[in-house]
């Protein structure tokens, strides 16, 4: 399968501390492709380099290459906006705007092309469906976002982003702050769009990451360990690291 | 002993911050009785709308002087506000930490600079300024409101950068992350969830617009007369009471009480509403 995502050498640092050390990394499409790690292994901002979200942190240096498709997006001539429209981010935090349900979803859309009202509606129903979310907001679109319970607005923050039609997602241990069923309802909407994207996560426990991947890396402060198919890594790690790591000797 | 010095101390707190109050109280209560005489005796509306102001021939009518205030006022909003909430996007938006570190003292000072400063400036450069491109003696809301916009500044630039720092960092990482451009995230998702500081901030730099004497004194010409353009000269009712309370006495000094009542009103409902603004975004 095509890689839609590649990594070449990839040096990150917040001023003088390095925090990703020489990763070369491929994610091929359509695929729940998970990066597991303790806390400070480089996972988060790696997530953050991928749609250039780091640019905002103040005295970050990057050096290597990422491609989408082929192409650098560190280039000079690459547009952030349209990057960050291709590549869409879950955080760990719910993080709905404030204004209504609808208006969340809607907003991007709104921006990018200016949709009819109809197509519109139905942009916004389709990614509250994709994001297993519909059921129960569906006669209260107009309610404050923020009145949501925490699972819904994590959900809600993912079909944000559906909504937007990217290649890529990337979802930032989106369950670490919800109860078990709105965990088993993100993940359950997850297998069912990598059929249509790619998806990056870095779950919140490996088990998540047994359950939902089709590959996974491991990384530890800053460096690439392992990485491979699912069953192998979790099966046959080849690094004492992993080993040690997934079946909970440390971490 | 040790009990009894706790005890001591949180009584000598209290002491303390109620004699703030009591001055506001009696400030208030002397204002009012003092004033009030008089506006019985005229007769609130007369008193209000009435347009002439003859002390001696016992006419006491301050619409001009309202008309003043408010048109003064609404000129510096009107220049002050824009220049204002820019200033604080930016500061709080765009400009690197170094610019910051000059922007910020230098605002504050602006708000430090003593307001007979303001006016002497004025009165030197402003004044003749307009009375040579633009006509007339130069003395005018114009003069006025260039002024106050720039004195009112301090406040809703301050104001206004808190509340869009004290906005949580995940809405703009959350726009941003839409694909939404600095721009679109500041007038779509910062500007809206800021409003209310925002709003606050306006009113209380309207609120000091509306009090401010020294500088109008200066530059407005004080004339009472219902003014026809932003060129005329007006007087303000914070005007009114500064050049007549050396020799007002009896039904006149209570005139001038009289006004300080609309004044202390107006000011009181700009405060409030401030505040309720605010607290709406507690809520």
């Amino acid at each position: 399968m095509a890689d839609k995502i590649v990594i070449n050498d990839l040096n990150f640092y917040y001023n003088q501390k390095q925090a990703i050390n020489n990763l070369n990394m491929s994610i091929p499409a359509n695929e729940i492709f998970s990066v597991i790690g303790p806390a400070n292994s480089g996972i988060t901002t790696l997530l953050r380099t991928l749609n250039r979200l780091c640019d905002l942190t103040p005295g970050i240096r990057i050096e290597g290459e990422i491609q989408l498709d082929n192409q650098s997006i560190y280039a000079p001539e690459v547009s952030v906006t349209e990057l960050r429209r291709r590549v869409g981010i879950v955080f760990d935090v719910p993080t709905p705007l404030p204004m209504s349900i609808f208006d969340n979803i809607a907003y991007g859309p709104r921006l990018a092309r200016k949709k009819n009202k109809k197509a519109l509606a139905e942009t916004v129903e389709l990614a509250l469906r994709q994001a297993a979310l519909w059921e129960e907001v569906k006669d209260r679109l107009k309610i404050q976002a923020m009145s949501l319970s925490g699972g819904q607005q994590q959900r809600l923050c993912l079909a944000r982003v559906l909504a937007l039609e990217p290649e890529v997602i990337l979802l930032d241990r989106p369950c670490s702050g919800l109860d078990p069923i709105s965990t088993a309802k993100i993940e359950e909407s997850l297998t069912e769009l990598k059929k249509q994207f790619t998806i990056i996560i870095s779950p919140h426990n490996t088990q998540q990451a047994a359950r939902i991947s089709d590959r996974v890396a491991f990384m530890l402060m800053g460096n690439l360990i392992e990485e491979g198919a699912n069953m192998e890594v979790f099966s046959s790690p080849k690094d004492r690291r992993t080993s040690d790591y997934i079946t909970g000797r440390f971490g | 002993m040790k009990k009894f010095k706790e005890k001591l101390s949180g009584r000598v707190f209290f002491v303390l911050a109620l004699s703030t109050i009591s001055a506001l109280v009696l400030i208030t209560v002397f204002i009012f009785v003092n004033g009030m005489p008089l506006i019985a005796e005229v007769g609130l509306f007369n008193f209000i709308f009435g347009m002439s102001w003859a002390p001696e021939q016992g006419q006491f009518g301050i619409f001009p002087m309202i008309v003043g205030t408010v048109s003064v006022t609404l000129g510096a909003a009107l220049l002050g506000i824009p220049v204002g909430i820019c200033c604080s996007i930016f500061m709080a938006e765009f400009a690197p930490a170094m610019m910051k570190n000059i922007f910020r003292p230098a605002i504050q000072l602006l708000a430090g600079i003593p307001s007979v400063v303001y006016g002497f400036w004025g009165l030197i450069f402003i004044v003749p300024a307009i009375s040579t491109h633009l006509g007339g003696v130069g003395m005018s809301i114009l003069a006025g409101s260039i002024i106050l916009a720039i004195m009112i500044l301090p406040t809703i630039i301050s104001i206004s950068e808190v509340s869009l720092l004290a906005l949580p960092r995940t809405y703009k990482e959350g726009a941003l992350a839409l694909g939404m451009t600095h721009w679109q995230t500041i007038r779509h998702v910062q500007l809206p969830a800021a409003k209310s500081g925002i709003v606050a901030g306006v009113i209380l730099g309207i609120g000091r617009a509306v009090g401010e004497t020294m500088v109008v004194i200066m530059v407005l010409g004080n004339s009472v007369a219902l003014p026809e353009s932003i060129l005329d000269s007006v007087r303000t009712l914070t005007t009114n009471i500064g050049l007549e309370m050396g020799y007002a006495a009896g039904r006149h000094r209570q005139a001038l009480f009289a006004t300080g009542i609309v004044l202390f009103v107006i000011i009181m409902i700009l405060n409030i509403s401030a505040q309720y603004i605010t607290r709406k975004k507690v809520k």
